[in-house]
């Protein structure tokens, strides 16, 4: 019996969610007085041991070359074997991008129930239950798995990173593996800037910005709060911002610690996407904008005379100049 | 090239959410059902365009429901696809329905198989991997962009922070999302169409569900708005240092 945690790495390096996933592993295994062991897939340049830090015992590191590339179908057969041998009985993801491709292929191959992305622990008393949220954040649901293997995928920033001490035994293994199906020709990372599903805070800016040209002071405010920037769908709609900016019921979802909502109007379907993050600030030239009675904060006043300001006092908090 | 499109029904994006039975059950009452617009605007859209450039395409709907679910796949065959399939069942978990999905695929020799990224009322974003589990094929995720040259196709997925493009054999499943296709509204022939396109009624084949839904519950309300004056941002920032912690 144990707790198995898949590590998710871009460029050779855990991603934040996989860390907050091997977090939320290793306390289920603690609830449940197991042990957490990890699985790391193709090359890696981070120190596994390390990954003892967040409380697993173990590292599974299988370096095969053919996982250097991403194939849902590779990883899942990778991850089912190594689950099987190691007797997992829960199998923790994180469900990001990549998660989301995996997990339900682990679901249906090991007829393990899933929970896709989990917000809570297990409660593990008696059932396995966890919550998760539904309709797109307006609810949540206690989902309770019935088969002797549970998969969980965490939401991103649903659990924190959580340091424990301690050093992981790092074992080779190997798996069968076939060639992949799926040829990665390109991969497009925009670097130096935060990804959007992975931010702890997001700037975002909706048509009360007016144009493209504006965008300035959005980028201004995130740049001095390391921030994601983001955008309302119209916006994303008319070409102001790329479409992966778009947040909302039709976009991204997000659950960032501080959203900065500048000139949006507070749309139920883009409070769909924006309702799980935990203060929300409200920046919009009309009192009666929906958008304030879902906010922590607000200010009534006009973005372009607002938000320069803002971005100062931060500035001058911060100390950079 | 046979393609088969997953359609779900949804509760329209402005309903009222409650629920039932001691919140064991969604309250239905008054609620508008649509077309889970992933299934719709990128999903659909994108196989008819796919129809358009080689008409000799086949498009087939699939959706796993009750008798309540015709009138919206009905709006779906309005839009385009040659024919429906509904699986009488009364949709339980991801798997339950993947399955179904699953043994429909069987049958028809799919070469492409689209679902939506997710829909909008339980968010598992999983009945995608899991038919392409299911029948053994590869799974494109997230898809933003999707190519087809005789059998090859070239996809562009979401990766953190960008995007990767794949290139691949059919057939495959692909979860559509955002970028794949324009929002179109059905015109009057379409719908028109629509009333005599083939409904097929097939019975669910035998398969446990693997989790059940316990209860919901409701988010716990804002504790309601700080307002702070726009000549006083700073007051703004010490909030969000000292009392919110955020910044
Ligand atoms: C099925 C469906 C799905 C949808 N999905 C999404 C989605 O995923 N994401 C999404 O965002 N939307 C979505 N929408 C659209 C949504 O309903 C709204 O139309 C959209 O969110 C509005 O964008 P906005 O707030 O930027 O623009 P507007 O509603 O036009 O609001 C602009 C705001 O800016 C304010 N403003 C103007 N000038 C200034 C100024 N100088 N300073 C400060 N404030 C100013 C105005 O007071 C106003 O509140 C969806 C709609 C449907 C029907
Ligand atoms: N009852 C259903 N019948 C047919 N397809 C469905 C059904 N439910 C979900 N789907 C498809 O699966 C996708 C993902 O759903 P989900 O895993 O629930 O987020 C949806 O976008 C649909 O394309």
């Amino acid at each position: 019996m144990s707790v198995l945690i898949f590590v998710d790495t871009a460029e050779g390096q855990a991603k934040k969610s996989s860390l907050e996933a091997l977090s939320y592993g290793a306390k289920i295994a603690e609830q449940t007085g197991t042990a957490a062991e990890a699985v790391v897939l193709g090359a890696a340049s981070e120190d596994l041991a390390a990954l003892g830090r967040f409380g697993v015992k173990k590292v599974h590191h299988v370096t095969a070359d053919v996982f250097n590339n991403f194939d849902a179908q590779l990883y899942t057969k990778a991850i089912a074997e190594l689950a099987t041998a190691s007797g997992a009985d829960v199998i923790v993801l994180s469900h990001n991008l990549n998660g989301k491709a995996i997990a339900p292929r682990l679901s249906a191959r090991l007829k393990a129930g899933l929970v896709p992305g989990a917000v809570s622990l297990p409660e593990t008393g008696g059932a396995f239950t966890v919550r998760k949220n539904v309709f797109s954040g307006k609810a949540f649901a206690n989902v309770t798995v019935n088969t002797p293997i549970k998969i969980v995928s965490l939401n991103p920033n649903a659990y924190p990173v959580t340091e424990t001490g301690g050093t992981a035994e790092v074992v080779a293994a190997t798996v069968q593996a076939n060639e992949a199906r799926v040829k990665v020709a390109s991969v497009n990372r925009a670097s130096g800037e935060v990804p959007l599903t992975e931010a702890e805070v997001v700037v975002s800016g909706g048509r009360g910005l007016k144009g493209p040209e504006h965008w300035g002071i959005v980028e201004d405010l995130a740049k001095v709060l390391h921030a994601a920037t983001a955008c309302s769908r119209p916006v994303a709609d008319a070409h102001w911002r790329p479409h992966n900016e778009h947040v909302g019921q039709t976009g991204f979802a997000i659950a960032p610690n501080l959203y900065i909502a500048i000139g949006i109007s507070g749309a139920i379907q883009h409070l769909a996407g924006v309702n799980r993050s935990k203060v929300i600030v409200v920046i919009n030239k009309d009192p009666e904008a929906p958008f304030f009675k879902a906010a922590d904060y607000g200010i009534v006043g006009d973005a372009f005379e607002v938000v320069p300001k803002l971005t100062e006092a931060i500035r001058k908090l911060k100390g950079v100049s | 090239m046979k393609i088969l499109v997953c359609i779900s029904k949804t509760p329209d994006t402005t309903a009222k959410i409650a629920f039932t039975d001691n919140n064991t059950k969604f309250d239905t009452a008054g609620v508008q059902w649509i077309i889970n617009p992933y299934d719709e605007w990128y999903a659909l859209v994108r196989a008819i365009e796919l129809k358009e450039k080689d008409p000799a395409t086949v498009i087939h709907l699939i959706t796993v429901g009750g008798a309540d679910a015709e009138p919206v796949i009905r709006k779906a065959l309005a839009l385009g696809g040659d024919e429906a399939i509904r699986v009488n069942a009364d949709s339980q978990d991801s798997f339950y329905i993947a399955s179904q999905i699953a043994a429909v695929a069987k049958e028809g020799g799919y070469d492409l198989i689209f679902t939506g990224k997710e829909t909008i009322d339980y968010n598992g974003s999983a009945i995608g991997g899991m038919v392409a589990e299911l029948l053994d094929m590869p799974f494109i995720s997230l898809a933003a962009k999707l190519e087809l040259n005789g059998t090859a196709a070239t996809l562009t997925r979401e990766i953190e922070g960008g995007e990767e493009v794949n290139e691949v054999s059919l057939p495959i499943v692909v979860s559509a999302q955002k970028g794949m296709a324009e929002q179109r509204i059905p015109n009057m022939r379409g719908i028109m169409a629509a009333r005599t396109k083939p409904l097929k009624v097939v019975e669910p084949a035998a398969v446990d569900a693997l989790t059940s839904v316990t209860s919901f519950g409701l988010p716990p309300a804002k504790a309601g708005v700080k307002l702070v004056p726009a000549d006083n941002v700073e007051e703004l920032v010490r909030l969000l240092h000292e009392e919110a912690k955020a910044i």
